[in-house]
């Protein structure tokens, strides 16, 4: 059964490249680049796997994360980061606000890929 | 048979030895090597030049004649010393504080210090003196006769008189040495001292020595001496209860007065703690001294033939049992008696003579004018050495005309109670504060006439008045005769006069006292003595010494400055109308210079350094003078401290704002770096991922080739633009900026920067109005060439229109050209345009894809170019003013 990954992020062409690399990997790709109405995108799809950006117009990349991981339905969502902030204490503001897993532009393709394998399932996965 | 001049050669080997012990002593004292030279037992030892050659030889005859009574002279030392040690330790306190030099300069300085009363006192003890040290040149000669004939006195008074004259000039000449060596400030001899305490213990040891000889070598033991003694006319004395009481107070007195026990108690003493061991030392030095004294009388009675003088028991009983060598002993124990009492008592006379009597006179003829320099010195120490010379000869000349008749012991009493009368105004001094120069001044003076009159004169003889003035009294009043005042007849003489010379005497002091009004100083001086224990912290050195207006002139010098100070005194100096340059510290002029200093330091810290100056002298002079030094530079801050405070107050504001800036600008810096991070992340991102997609992706249609190396190449341009725009922005902002001035038409201008600014399609109209751009300019037309396709692009960028329509409109004001962009689109909210020419502020999202350093850029360069880049509200649209100096060559630099 395809997984469904929502990519929340407002630059075109960084969308295009991770829907490209996501759909050639074998999964179902939507997207979403506005910030105020992320949550309610998010609410509405049920995507098993979500990648948010930090720097979004309207609101930020944290700000989203708080606000899905008080809702129950999204309180366990794997959620991968991507932010072009890479300070450590960004990482350590996203691991606050509870990230799955964090990652800082530019990314390497194959590791996008392979976060979002384990995400969705860290169980079953081998070491 | 010891011959007189063997005795001669004795004394003479034992003179030098006096001289060599002296001589070390002051040698040490001057390395400083004083813990020998100043033990307590050298102090109790210096004591006992109580005991004189009057005490020597006296006792045994005083004993012989009268019993017991000569316990007296021993009981009343030793109950002051035992009783009133308290009062000994107030007046060395007081002596340290006050520098007393003598016990008439104690009387002096206690009443304001009053010259006449030093005068007075002075007078008194030489008056009172002199037959002593006469008594002692006697006791000396009396003891040559019995060597050389004894037992028998000898008839040739030229004789006589020659060797008392040798004695007197030996005397002499050693106080001179010993005591006038130097002239310190603290008046103490060690040397002297020194000799004096080996003279004590010879003085004891021989009459010990005598004594010994008499009880077991001549009587057979003690149990037969005490049988002996109860058998003899003593065993049968009665005790006189009142002579009794007044010799032992007198005695007491005396203990105190005398210039000699004042020289040694008081001057010499270097430490207070002394008087602890002399309080018990001394006394049992006294009772070994008394200890034989009645055993060596009755055995003298009993041996010597009658007639034979019991004053000279202790030479004539050894003589007479063949003990020569005791005898000399004994010999050189009077021998030291005599010396040193007259040696202390000549430098204790020599120095109130000298700085009472001498140096007032001299510097009254010179005219004060020597006062400050040097030659004072010589002067004082030449006063010093006439006025030893002085005393003794005074001395010699007594023991000359009187004949050396009367017996030892009364000589002794009428000195003593000549001296007590300076008793109530020394204890009234240190005790009451009440009393007063005018007190102590009536007393002494009536202590001291009925002194004279009812036994000074008298105990001459006959001849010093006349006999009817004795028998019919003065102006031939009854009341009035010498030995029988106011009718109080069959008196003991002594007891007669000891009692109404006291008497009067205190009841003088007391009455002037209350009844007169002491001068500030004396209130000052007075509240010196009588707290002195509150005063001064605790024992001090004599070490110091300048004087205290001096020491004033100095601390004001400091706290005022020097020309300010010197005018105040010698100011003062005329007002006083003192010779030379410094005021005498009067009340007046310490209350008026406390007041002026107050006025630098404070009431509290001017009144403590003068009080301090003037008073105990508890702490040193270089401590005030560093607590001046202090409060100087105190005062001076504080005259800044106005100007200073606003000074400070104004940095401080400067500095605060300077660190809000900086965290300002360091907020700024971090955010600037985090969005610099963001832009160049951003595109690198995008090629990244692209590039490998190209690399690892299989299949990739020609299309999706194209596109994504599109997408690449269209981020990289864009990572070169942003890095332009940063060096760009870097290089204005630091002014490093190098303009290239040309001249020019704004309308050309403005067709190139629509032209570059529009290019790729007509999406956006420009409405311009041609005429008003033929303005010429002279600027760097490029860089206002670069603000203006800034300003064409964002509005093609931002401008949200169905027909976007950007208006560029130039007007002219006095000296400035504006040129405003003005779009029909939704303009900029009023909470953005206060950021919009900051870096990286962009107001909606990231559509526009630049990076947001445009308006930055522009406004940096309107800077450069002396004018300036604003937002217009109250425009529909987006609105921007540039504006631009007419003559930019002015404001081009």
């Amino acid at each position: 059964m395809q997984k469904h990954v929502l990519v929340i992020e407002d630059e075109p062409n960084i969308i295009e490249a991770i829907s490209f690399i996501l759909s050639r990997d074998g999964w179902s790709v939507r997207t979403h680049s506005n910030g105020v109405t992320a949550v309610e995108t998010v609410l509405a799809r049920k995507p098993d796997v979500v990648i948010l950006d930090v720097m979004l117009p309207g609101k930020s990349g944290y700000d989203i994360l708080r606000e899905l991981r008080d809702l129950p339905e999204t309180r366990d969502l794997p959620i991968l980061m991507l932010t072009a902030r890479g300070q450590t204490k960004d990482r350590e503001l996203a691991e606050r606000a509870g990230v799955s897993h964090f990652m800082t532009k530019p990314f390497s393709n194959a590791e996008v890929i392979e976060a979002v394998r384990a995400l969705v399932a860290p169980v079953s996965d081998p070491p | 048979m010891i011959t007189l001049n063997a005795l001669i050669a004795v004394c003479l080997t034992y003179v030098v030895f006096l001289f060599a012990v002296a001589f070390v002593a002051e040698r040490s004292a001057l390395r400083g090597r004083v813990r020998w030279v100043r033990a307590p037992l050298v102090y109790t030892l210096s004591l006992s030049i109580y005991c004189t050659a009057w005490t020597f030889y006296g006792a045994v005859g005083s004993a012989a004649r009268s019993g017991f009574e000569y316990l007296t002279i021993y009981l009343g030392p030793s109950l002051v010393m035992i009783g009133w040690w308290w009062v000994l330790r107030k007046l060395v306190r007081i002596g340290r504080s006050q520098r007393i030099t003598s016990v008439a300069d104690l009387v002096s300085s206690r009443y304001g210090k009053s010259n006449l009363l030093a005068i007075c006192v002075t007078i008194l003890a030489v008056i009172g003196t002199t037959p002593y040290i006469a008594l002692q040149l006697q006791s000396v000669t009396l003891s040559f006769e019995v060597f050389a004939q004894p037992g028998v006195p000898s008839p040739e008074e030229g004789q006589r008189s020659y060797t008392a004259l040798w004695v007197a000039v030996g005397l002499a000449i050693f106080t001179v040495i010993f005591g006038t060596r130097n002239l310190d400030a603290n008046e103490r001899h060690h040397g002297v001292v020194m000799a004096i305490a080996v003279e004590a213990v010879v003085k004891l040891a021989a009459l010990m020595a005598v004594g010994i000889f008499v009880v077991w070598g001549l009587s057979g033991g003690v149990a037969e001496t005490l049988a002996r003694i109860d058998s003899s006319e003593l065993g049968q004395w009665q005790m006189d209860g009142g002579r009794w009481a007044g010799l032992t107070l007198l005695s007491a007195a005396a203990f105190l007065c005398l210039p000699r026990m004042f020289q040694v108690l008081v001057v010499e003493s270097d430490d207070e703690g002394h008087l602890r061991t002399a309080s018990w030392a001394f006394p049992l030095y006294l009772m070994m001294m008394s200890l034989f004294v009645v055993p060596i009388a009755v055995v003298g009675l009993d041996l010597m033939p009658p007639g034979s003088n019991p004053d000279l028991f202790v030479l004539t009983v050894p003589l007479a049992t063949g003990q020569e060598g005791l005898a000399v002993l004994s010999f050189l124990g009077g021998f030291s008696s005599a010396t040193s009492m007259v040696i202390v008592a000549a430098i204790a006379l020599s120095t109130m003579v000298s700085n009472h009597i001498v140096m007032p006179i001299w510097l009254r003829l010179t005219g004060g004018g020597a006062s400050v320099s040097g030659d004072v010195r010589s002067v004082v120490l030449l006063a010093r050495r006439l006025s030893i010379a002085g005393v003794v000869g005074l001395g010699y000349l007594y023991y000359s005309l009187s004949g050396g008749g009367t017996a030892l012991a009364t000589i002794g009493f009428v000195s003593f109670v000549g001296m007590a009368q300076v008793l109530p105004a020394m204890l009234g001094g240190i005790f009451w504060r009440g009393a007063t120069r005018t007190g102590a001044l009536g007393g002494l003076i009536t202590g001291f006439t009925i002194w004279i009159y009812a036994l000074f004169l008298p105990s001459i003889g006959s001849g010093a008045l006349p006999d009817a003035v004795m028998t019919e009294g003065l102006f031939g009043l009854a009341w009035l005769r010498p030995q029988a005042l106011f009718g109080i007849v069959g008196l003991d003489p002594l007891l007669h006069a000891l009692l109404w010379s006291m008497t009067l005497n205190v009841i003088t002091f007391v009455v002037f006292s209350l009844a007169s009004f002491p001068s500030p100083l004396e209130r000052l001086q007075g509240a010196q003595f009588v707290n002195v224990f509150d005063h001064s912290g605790g024992p001090r050195s004599w070490a110091g010494g300048v004087a205290q207006t001096e020491d004033l002139m100095i601390m004001a010098q400091r706290i005022l400055g020097a020309p300010e100070a010197q005018a105040l005194f010698e100011r003062e100096a005329r007002r006083q109308g003192t010779r030379g340059p410094l005021p005498d510290p009067t009340p007046d002029f310490l209350e008026s210079l406390e007041r002026v200093l107050s006025g630098s330091v404070g009431a509290a810290t001017a009144h403590a350094m003068v009080g301090q100056i003037v008073g105990g002298m508890s702490v040193s002079v270089e401590d005030l003078m560093a607590v001046a030094d202090e409060s100087a530079q105190l005062m001076e801050y504080s005259a800044r401290l106005e100007t200073q405070s606003n000074e400070l107050s104004r940095t401080a504001r400067q500095l605060r704002e300077a660190n809000q800036k900086l965290t300002r600008l360091s907020v700024q810096k971090d955010a600037f770096l985090t969005q610099i991070s963001h832009e160049l992340r951003t595109p690198m991102t995008s090629i990244r991922a692209f590039s490998e997609i190209l690399r690892d992706s299989t299949g990739l249609t020609a299309g999706e080739q194209i596109k994504y190396a599109s997408i690449i190449h269209d981020e990289a341009i864009r990572l070169t633009r942003l890095l332009d725009d940063l060096l760009d922005l870097s290089v204005l902002e630091n002014g490093q900026v190098h303009l290239n001035l040309r001249q020019g038409k704004l309308g050309e201008v403005l067709d190139r920067a629509a032209a570059a600014a529009n290019d790729g399609g007509l999406s956006l109209r420009i409405r311009r109005d041609a005429r008003r751009e033929q303005v010429m300019l002279n600027t760097d037309l490029d860089r206002l060439s670069q603000v203006f396709i800034n300003l064409i692009a964002n509005a093609r960028k931002y401008c949200i229109s169905d027909q976007p329509e950007l208006s560029i409109q130039v007007t002219d004001d006095s000296d400035l050209l504006f040129i405003d962009f003005v779009d029909n689109g939704e303009g900029v909210s009023a909470e953005a345009q206060d950021m919009i020419f900051e870096k990286f502020a962009r107001v909606s999202d990231s559509q526009a894809g630049g990076a947001g350093l445009g308006l930055a850029i522009s406004r940096q360069i309107m800077t450069r170019l002396g004018g300036g880049i604003v937002y217009l509200p109250g425009h529909k649209g987006a609105a921007f003013r540039v504006m631009l100096p007419r003559n930019y060559a002015m404001a081009a630099q």
